[in-house]
Formats: C-alpha cells, sequence, structure tokens
C-alpha cells in the first residue's frame, strides 16, 4: 500500500450505498485512469463513517478532508481540483451549522471531537472485503497473542477484570460470561454472535459487519479458545444483505490465511465460523430465543435457568454475545484490562455505540466513553434539534427503553443510571424527539410494535400488550378517561412482573416513563380531549379563518364528506360533526384560510 | 392455509428435494431450507410447505407454524415491483406513516396487498439501518431516501413501463 500517496475513502455502508456511493467509487476511478493517476492515489470502498446524516461521504487521506453529501457527478472535480491541484473543493466540505463556516477536515468537526471508537475503531480506515487492511491495523493479533501467550483462563481473567458488559442491552459481565460457558464440561461447545439487531432505530450492528467484519470473526475464535469451543455462528439478520455478503467475503479469507480452521496459528486450536439466517422476529434477540430459530423452531424463549452457559445450542453450553461486544474484544485483548477499565464510569467500563436518529442534525453512529451526558451526545454531538424546534425527549433502548426529557440530559450515560431514570440502555438507540411528537401516540407506536413482535408465548406479554395498545388508541381518539391512566399503568406493572422473557418485561416501559414525564399530556388527553403536540387527527379540529377566506368553494368541492358550507363569495364553515380530519380541503385552499386547532 | 391453490410441477419438487438434500435433509435446518425456497418460488405455498415437511421430516404443522412466526416469510405472492415501507422508528416520526397513506391511495391496495395486474405490492418493515436517510422506501432492491408523500407518484411512475 505504501506506494500510494493519496487515498480516498468512500463510505459504504448502507445509507451512503442507497445513495449511490458505488457510483462515486466508479467515477472517481474513471477519472483517476483518465488522469493516469490509478498507480499513486488509491480508491477505497470502506465501512460506515458515522456521519450518515449528511452521505455519502468521501474522505481524503492524509489530510482528512471529510467531503459531505457527495454526488457521482463530483468526481472529476474532486481529481481536478484536490488530487491534481491540491486545492480543497469548498462547496462540499461540511459547513458547521453555528458558524456556517466550512470545516477543513475531520479532526475539527464537533461530530468526531468528543468521540472515542474501540468497538468502531476501523468502521470507515479500511476496505472491509480485504483482509489484509485488517491485518495492516493489528487484526489477529490478538487471537496470535492469546493463543501462543495466555492460558484459557487467563484471557478470560483479562476480560473479566477489564469491566466489560454485554452491548446487547442486558449488561451482564462478558468475562463472567464466559467463565460460566468454560466451566460447563462437555464434548462439543459453541460460540454464538448475536446479529439479531431488531431494535428499530439502531444500526451499529450492521455497520460493525459492514465496515470490520474480521474484529467479530478475531473475537469469536477468542471466545473459542477461552470457552473452549471449536464451532461459532454468527445469527444474522436476513434484511441485512450487504452485512451477509461482506461476513462471507471476510470468513473466506480468514479460513484462506489459515485464521480459521484447523490447527490455528500451529497451536493445535481449530475454530471455524458458519451463519445462521433470521428471519425477521424482534424477540430472537432473547439469547434462548434465538438459539430456538437456530435449531429450526419457532423463536420462541425458555425459561431461564438453564441459561445457554450449561445448555443452549443442541443442548450444549452456548455462550452468546452481541456484535459490538466482541468487536471490542481485540482491542481489550492488545491494550490490556486496565486501559478498558480506565474508560467509563465506576461500573460501566469502556465506550459505547449510539444510534442518533429522529428529529437530530446528524443522524449517524456515534462511540463515546460511557458516563457521557445526554446533553453532550444530542447538542454537541448530535448537532442539536433539527428544524430550530424545541427538545422534548430521547427514547434510549429502543421499544424496551424509556423516553428521557430535559431534565435528564445531565445525567451520565450508563447501565444504571439509565435505569435508574427509568430507561434503559438497550442496544443504543437514541430516538430524539421534538415539540411536535405526541407523547400518546409515540407509547402507542411502540406498543404496536411489541404486539406485532410478541411470540405470544405467555399470557401477560400477549394478551396484556394488546390492550395497552387498544387503551392508548382509545385515548388518542379522544375516547379514554382519567380512570385509563390508572388502569394503564396498573397493567403495565403486571405485565412486566409476570412476563416470561425480556421482551414483556421491558415492553410497557415506554408507557410507564411517558407517562410519568408527560403527565400532563396524558391529561390533556383524556380531560380536555386536546392533543398539545397537534399529532391526534382525531383530537384536531380544522377551522375557517374568517379573515382569509374569500368563497373560492374550493374546499367545498374538494372535501369527500360534504362538511364544508358556503355560498359563493361568502364565507365558509366546516361542521366538525361530519368533518373526517383527512385534511383535504387545507391542502386545496389557497388562502391560508384553514387552520387546525 | 393460504387460500391460493397452486399445483407443482415435477421441477418445482426436485428443486425443493435438492435444497433439502443440500441441507442433509437435518431438521434443524428448516429455516435455511425456507429461505432458499422462498428465494427461488418468491412466496411459500402450503404446497410448498407440504414437500419441505415430507423431505426434512417435520409435521407440516411445524413448517407453517415456523413460516407464520417470522415475518421474513409471506404466503402470498409478492408484486413485480415490491414496495416496502420503512416503519422503524426513526422513520415513523419524520412521517414515514403519511408516506405510507400515500401509497395506499395511489395504488389502492392495503398493506400486505398487491394490485390487481400483480405489478406492486405493499408492505412495511422495521428498519432497514438507513436512518440518516428517513423516511426510506424500497421498491425491490432499489432504496429511496427522504422521501415525501408528494415523490410517491414519481416513484411509481419510473415502473411504469
Amino acid at each position: 500500500m505504501s506506494k500510494y500517496s493519496m487515498h480516498l475513502l468512500v463510505c459504504g455502508g448502507t445509507g451512503c450505498h442507497a445513495a449511490e456511493s458505488d457510483a462515486i467509487v466508479c467515477n472517481l476511478r474513471d477519472e483517476l485512469e483518465a488522469k493516469g493517476l490509478l498507480d499513486s492515489v488509491q480508491v477505497i470502498l470502506t465501512g460506515c463513517f458515522g456521519f450518515c446524516e449528511k452521505g455519502p461521504i468521501v474522505k481524503v487521506m492524509p489530510d482528512n478532508t471529510f467531503y459531505v453529501q457527495v454526488k457521482p457527478e463530483d468526481a472529476q472535480t474532486i481529481v481536478e481540483e484536490h488530487v491534481i491541484k491540491g486545492r480543497k473543493v469548498n462547496r462540499l466540505l461540511y459547513k458547521d451549522p453555528l458558524t456556517k463556516e466550512a470545516v477543513s477536515d475531520s479532526k475539527h468537526m464537533v461530530f468526531y471531537k468528543k468521540q472515542m471508537r474501540i468497538a468502531l475503531r476501523n468502521c470507515g480506515f479500511i476496505n472491509p472485503e480485504n483482509i489484509d487492511e485488517y491485518i495492516a491495523r493489528d487484526g489477529y493479533q490478538a487471537l496470535g497473542k492469546v493463543l501462543t501467550e495466555m492460558s484459557p483462563e487467563e484471557t478470560i481473567k483479562l476480560v473479566k477484570d477489564s469491566g466489560q458488559r454485554g452491548r446487547g442491552g442486558g449488561g451482564f459481565s462478558t468475562g463472567l460470561k464466559w467463565e460460566l460457558a468454560r466451566k460447563n464440561v462437555s464434548d462439543e461447545k459453541y460460540v454464538v454472535c448475536n446479529a439479531d439487531e431488531g431494535d428499530p432505530g439502531a444500526f451499529m450492528d450492521r455497520s460493525v459487519l459492514e465496515g470490520d467484519p474480521h474484529s467479530v470473526l478475531e473475537a469469536m475464535a477468542i471466545c473459542g479458545y477461552s470457552i473452549g469451543a471449536s464451532d461459532g455462528l454468527i445469527y444474522i439478520r436476513a434484511e441485512y444483505p450487504l452485512a451477509i455478503e461482506r461476513l462471507k467475503i471476510a470468513i473466506g479469507q480468514a479460513r484462506e490465511y489459515g485464521l480459521l480452521g484447523d490447527n490455528i496459528f500451529g497451536t493445535g486450536f481449530s475454530f471455524d465460523i458458519t451463519l445462521r439466517y433470521g428471519a425477521g422476529a424482534f424477540v430472537c434477540g432473547e439469547e434462548t430465543a434465538l438459539i430456538h430459530s437456530m435449531e429450526g423452531l419457532r423463536g420462541e424463549p425458555t425459561v431461564k435457568p438453564p441459561f445457554p452457559a450449561e445448555s443452549g445450542y443442541r443442548n450444549k453450553p452456548t455462550n452468546v454475545n452481541n456484535v459490538e461486544t466482541f468487536a471490542s474484544i481485540p482491542a481489550i485483548i492488545l491494550k490490556g484490562a486496565r486501559w478498558y477499565s480506565s474508560i467509563g464510569t465506576e461500573k460501566s467500563k469502556g465506550t459505547k455505540v449510539f444510534a442518533l436518529a429522529g428529529k437530530i442534525n446528524n443522524v449517524g453512529l456515534i462511540e463515546v466513553p460511557m458516563g457521557t451526558t445526554l446533553r453532550e451526545v444530542i447538542f454537541e454531538i448530535g448537532g442539536g434539534i433539527r428544524n430550530v424546534k424545541k427538545f422534548k425527549g430521547v427514547q434510549t433502548g429502543g421499544p424496551s427503553g424509556g423516553c428521557l426529557t430535559e431534565k435528564h440530559l445531565d445525567t451520565p450515560i450508563d447501565f444504571d443510571n439509565l435505569i435508574a431514570a427509568g430507561s434503559m440502555m438497550g442496544s443504543g438507540a437514541m430516538i430524539v424527539l421534538d415539540e411536535d411528537d405526541c407523547m400518546v401516540s409515540m407509547a402507542k407506536f411502540f406498543l404496536e410494535f411489541t404486539v406485532e413482535e410478541s411470540c405470544g408465548k405467555c399470557a401477560p406479554c400477549r394478551i396484556g400488550n394488546k390492550r395497552l395498545h387498544e387503551l392508548l388508541g382509545q385515548i388518542c381518539e379522544g375516547k379514554g378517561s382519567l380512570a385509563d391512566l390508572d388502569r394503564l399503568k396498573n397493567m403495565s406493572l403486571v405485565i412486566k412482573d409476570t412476563s416470561l422473557c425480556g421482551l414483556g418485561q421491558t415492553s410497557p416501559n415506554p408507557v410507564l416513563s411517558m407517562m410519568d414525564n408527560f403527565r400532563e399530556e396524558y391529561v390533556a388527553h383524556v380531560t380536555h380531549k386536546k392533543c398539545p403536540a397537534g399529532q391526534c387527527k382525531s383530537l384536531m379540529e380544522y377551522i375557517i379563518n374568517l379573515d382569509n377566506c374569500v368563497g373560492c368553494t374550493a374546499c367545498a368541492r374538494v372535501c369527500p364528506v360534504n362538511a364544508i358550507t358556503g355560498e359563493r363569495k361568502e364565507v365558509h364553515l366546516i361542521n366538525s360533526a361530519t368533518c373526517i380530519k383527512c385534511g383535504a380541503c387545507m391542502e386545496k385552499c389557497k388562502f391560508d384560510a384553514i387552520y387546525i386547532s | 392455509m393460504s387460500s391460493i391453490k397452486i399445483e407443482l410441477r415435477n421441477e418445482d419438487v426436485d428443486f425443493i428435494k435438492a435444497t433439502c438434500s443440500k441441507f442433509n435433509s437435518d431438521p434443524q435446518e428448516l429455516i435455511n431450507v425456507l429461505h432458499s425456497c422462498q428465494e427461488h418460488f418468491g412466496y411459500l405455498p402450503a404446497e410448498v410447505q407440504e414437500v419441505v415437511s415430507g423431505h426434512l421430516n417435520v409435521p407440516v404443522a411445524k413448517v407453517y407454524g415456523v413460516v407464520t412466526f417470522y415475518s421474513f416469510f409471506t404466503m402470498t405472492p409478492k408484486g413485480k415491483h415490491p414496495i416496502s415501507i420503512c416503519m422503524g422508528t426513526a422513520c415513523y416520526v419524520r412521517g414515514a406513516e403519511k408516506v405510507l397513506e400515500e401509497f395506499r391511495k395511489e395504488l389502492k391496495i392495503q398493506v400486505g396487498g398487491t394490485t390487481s395486474d400483480n405489478k406492486f405490492s405493499l408492505s412495511s418493515l422495521r428498519c432497514v439501518g438507513a436512518c440518516g436517510l428517513a423516511p426510506v422506501v424500497l421498491v425491490g432492491d432499489k432504496t429511496y431516501g427522504r422521501v415525501a408523500p408528494d415523490d410517491i407518484k414519481g416513484i411509481l411512475k419510473e415502473y411504469e413501463k
């Protein structure tokens, strides 16, 4: 690689991929070829840079120039101006929203300044389809170290001492989990990577697998050595075709290099990995359900104990970890437990990847030390709320988590603080909500998800969540009463206490936390029959502004239920009893005479 | 089960047989076998499930149980251009519901339905992970980002020919 004097890194994550980053790569290569520069400038399709909001991204190395929203036709300008003449293309640089000035390189972007990348260390730096690039960044060195210098017990101790807790949501100590699996004696054991990222709005696992698949493979082999397993399985969503493709390539290359397969590094240790596909079931993120799904069954959870560490896949001891957990392992092995445990808070060590989405300026993937506050994440790294709206809340932990508000903004984020605040870490999705979002509708939206995804095995989750969803629906339609709010709360607590698995035990969280933090909004829905955010259709009223109406009859003609009356050139009226709130009149009116109350 | 009755041709049965053999007719490979079959047939009608059941030695009720459990498997054929609207949280808060509504109006079908000419089918899915482009619509393999209700006519027009 040393013969290249410049590298053009093009983001090939799903978001940028969908926005034609392949065409950008093609055009850049064509331009370079036409100028005879293909020998000195290399174009690399990398994994996700994280700054999805402004994709597709092209980064120029070594000077870190960060071009945003690049179009395939910009390739010529980049090559002619930047590559040949050494002048940055100003119009493609990221503009700081506060100062409105172009930022010359990624090192000066607020988005990256506060981040610390461990799990994402290689995403956006290497070509994920080339094992040599992973090896060049110390890849497979941790595996070598473990196999040749450390005993399984020492490895487990190191992981335990690092204080890493599972990144899939549970927050259980990784090292302890490995120790349990090691202690169970069996002729066969399995290492499973949970890549069934079903939490809507979370895309960190996908980005790691697309951007740095080898880090997961290496960690799985390390785990196999530690617990005494020689088979690894990755359970991945069939909805992630690009990640599957890159994993297949990575596994093939690792086998070719002897880093997977028999007798790795000549140590007698053998380990190989196969892929298993999910088929769209959120509950399969729960480890016992996942194991059943891998066995070709419906993905229904079973009561623990026995834990998978005793009896898991094919009734053998099985260790299940999440993608992000695995991706950090090689770094922990190489840099040591003390280094990792020096990052983060007292009980939550290391860094955490968050997927920022919703009403936030910088949608994307970030990795910050545990203990960073929500304010830093949302208002500094995330760039604040879109369209100068007011911040209302942030849903952490997906449909199983809770909604935190203004008063939680200065809480340091870690496993325990989030639970104390009535939410949870979950996989790390953060959906930011603004003043236009109705908290009753949001709770209803999450419940709709849970109802659809409940496997139906236990009654509290199957029936209880359905009832919660119905009640919320009634409240949105203005048919709720104050007593319904108590009913919501009681039912939620029962569902939490009596459900079989994590899905049901957490599904009422959005309802409870939203009712807690936005009580007045719920009360407004049931007592005044009003939706303060103006989202609930049934509670809206379309009204004609008498001053603006010229009597053109356009609204009356378009109304599907003839709810609008009035003579030509006279002020019209909407009969709110017949109005179905379709909004057609407002769309048609050229005089801004119709508004919603 | 599905109301659609189809007759499997000999080569279809052979395909299912070969697929099962590829996975050593191991009942634990049921989901992988179903993935291959759906890729081949486009959907999993009862007739296909029966053949799979016979070759993997799994009761057909169990096969049906698995097919209906997972949202990725479908028992109704999709249109030539399957349209999926992402209804993940990020897309939802950025207006995916209005986009879905517009597709419903334009195509005059419900979610899960297929147009009478078999051209388009409509479904919603949970998060494709392209939250930066929210709201996201997939037509076949093509991804459309930042879709507004006004864009829908234009998108459908691309597939009119």
